[in-house]
């Protein structure tokens, strides 16, 4: 019986909760800053990293009291400690660590796609191991095999963009504030099928690897030799959609029937994506697998995955105490699955 | 009273435990290497003192300006500490810091900001307590504010990057220099101890940094 206090800061959002191993999660809680980097385009890591340092702390005296716990309660914190933005990553590492130094507890390191990748556990129903993950968001795209907690052994991932960044350049090349993925599904709702077409890379690969980056290529020329009316906005943003879609269903059923597995996890923030979600229910009745999605509101960073991964690495007695909070910008998971 | 004081908007780690006066402190040159040996070096003095953070009566950090990463990772374990042992925190300005530390009495701190410029400012002491005559500001060297009087002591990386362009903007105003100096955490402990007992000290979620640079990105509007 424990209570997993958990700090995730590995790029726009500071997400904090609190985990308990018996009655699940008692409480969390998000500040993202999409309408601060919204003005730049993009994601600003120095201002991401002002932000964190601004909001943690408050955060996680609102998750306590929101789940009426005093910090003397907490047994563990987890914090994201890669990958992500450096800056970022430093803030929620050092608050976890001094935290838990002043309180005298352990701390676990946990790694952001491991998060990501069991936040579907957090649902209900839930998948049981083994399973096949797609982590699909903005800095991810990765087909796995999840065998348990730790054991991830890496089946295909993306060459160049992310198929969450390939959804956002397109956006933005139509005109769509940042970040558009979202906004360029709503588009392509009023969007006619088949009138763009538009390159399916790597499709027929043989393996399970992805490339996006040429896609926006191709919508570029689609966007230069068109009219910009709303339809055409529509049906372009139509027609990106599709592609990154059907792209990420046939790699997903292939990853299926490579692994003779029959459950399908999708983690990452475009596993909020309803056309992916419509797409890939059809395939699961037609070849009877199943797929599952974490909550909307876990589909995005937060908090609650990185508690909840910390209480399930709990188990392999991995809380520490030497207090060092070096982060991982860049941290491969396979390689840290195989390190245990 | 006892504080416990962080320093780490440099390439130097330093912590400190000021007792009723008096400081013990430990520094290393670290280069980015912060948040793998600050709170070791925290746990450390604190055992070699015999006290825990729970016999603390405070936290004090240096908030900037420095290095961006440093000065949150000083925030950051500052706010953890404070909140966890319910403390109360006290920042202190690095420049400030590194007056104190020159043991003089008229004081021109300056510390390196990449990209050309410094971050200054100028404190004299007047019956025991520092007045900050220029405010700590982003500004070129050669554009520094002026001082008024001679007998100014130099202090800071920013005499050793701007050396000559700040000889040049003060003159004989500048009687002595040491571009060597760092910000350290002894040096916060005590002007901490200060603003704990002027009853200045904050709530945890006030540790935060000082910037100076605030300008770091571009709008879309405005490329």
């Amino acid at each position: 019986m424990k209570l997993i206090l958990g700090i995730e800061s590995s790029c726009d959002e500071t997400g904090i909760a609190l985990y308990h191993t018996e009655r699940g999660l008692l409480a969390h809680t998000l500040h993202s800053q999409i309408a601060m980097h919204n003005e730049y385009g993009g994601v600003v890591p120095e201002l991401a990293s002002r932000d964190h340092v601004r909001y943690a702390l408050p955060l996680v005296r609102e998750v306590m009291k929101q789940a009426s716990c005093t910090l003397g309660d907490i047994d563990t914190i987890a914090f994201t400690q890669g990958p992500g933005l450096s800056g970022a990553l430093l803030v929620g590492a050092s608050v976890a660590c001094s935290l838990a130094y002043a309180l005298n507890i352990p701390t676990i390191a946990v790694h952001h796609l491991e998060g990501h990748l069991l936040s579907p556990l957090l649902s209900d129903p839930a998948p049981e191991f083994p399973f096949v993950a797609l982590l699909v968001s903005g800095g991810h795209t990765q087909l796995m095999r999840v065998d348990g907690v730790g054991l991830y052994t890496l089946l295909g991932e993306t060459l160049d963009d992310a198929a969450g960044e390939a959804f956002d350049k397109s956006a933005k090349l139509l005109g769509l504030d940042y970040p558009g993925g979202a906004l360029l599904s709503k588009l392509a709702q009023h969007g006619s099928p088949g009138r763009f077409k538009l390159p399916r890379p790597m499709l027929h690969s043989g393996d399970l690897d992805f490339s996006f980056s040429g896609l926006k290529t191709a919508i570029l020329l689609v966007v230069q030799k068109n009219a910009q009316d709303e339809q055409t906005r529509a049906d372009i943003a139509r027609a990106a959609q599709d592609a990154i879609v059907e792209v990420l269903v046939k790699k997903s059923l292939s990853a299926l029937k490579l692994t003779g597995l029959k459950q399908l996890v999708i983690a990452g923030g475009v596993g909020a994506n309803q056309a992916l979600r419509a797409q890939l229910n059809q395939a699961a009745q037609q070849h009877s697998f199943k797929v599952f999605y974490p909550d909307l509101e876990f589909c995005t960073d937060n908090g609650a995955m990185i508690a909840f991964a910390g209480a399930l690495r709990m188990q392999q007695h991995e809380a520490q105490r030497d207090y060092r909070f070096n982060v991982k910008p860049r941290w491969d998971l396979q390689q840290f699955s195989q390190a245990d | 009273m006892k504080i416990l004081a962080l320093e780490t908007s440099t390439e130097y780690c330093s912590v400190a435990l000021w007792h009723d006066g008096a400081v013990s402190e430990r520094c290393e040159l670290v280069g980015q290497k912060h948040s793998e040996m600050l709170l070791a070096m925290l746990d450390v003095l604190l055992q070699d003192s015999g006290f825990g953070i729970q016999d603390m009566d405070g936290i004090a950090f240096g908030k900037g300006p420095g290095s961006f990463t440093g000065v949150r990772i000083a925030c950051g374990v500052a706010q953890g500490l404070a909140l966890g042992a319910n403390l109360e925190v006290a920042g202190v300005c690095t420049l400030e810091a590194l007056a104190q530390a020159s043991g003089r009495e008229k004081v021109i701190a300056a510390l390196d900001a990449r990209m050309g410029e410094i971050y200054l400012a100028a404190y004299e002491k007047y019956e025991g307590t520092w007045v900050a005559v220029i405010a700590p500001c982003l500004c070129k060297a050669e554009d520094a504010p002026q001082v008024t009087g001679a007998a100014w002591h130099g202090a800071g990386s920013g005499f050793a990057v701007n050396g000559a362009a700040l000889q040049a903007r003060y003159g004989e105003q500048l009687g002595s220099m040491d571009a060597q100096a760092v910000p350290q955490a002894g040096a916060v402990a005590q002007l901490a101890a200060i603003e704990f007992a002027k009853g200045n000290a904050v709530d945890a979620a006030q540790a935060l940094p000082l910037y100076l640079r605030d300008k770091v990105a571009l709008k879309t509007s405005e490329r």
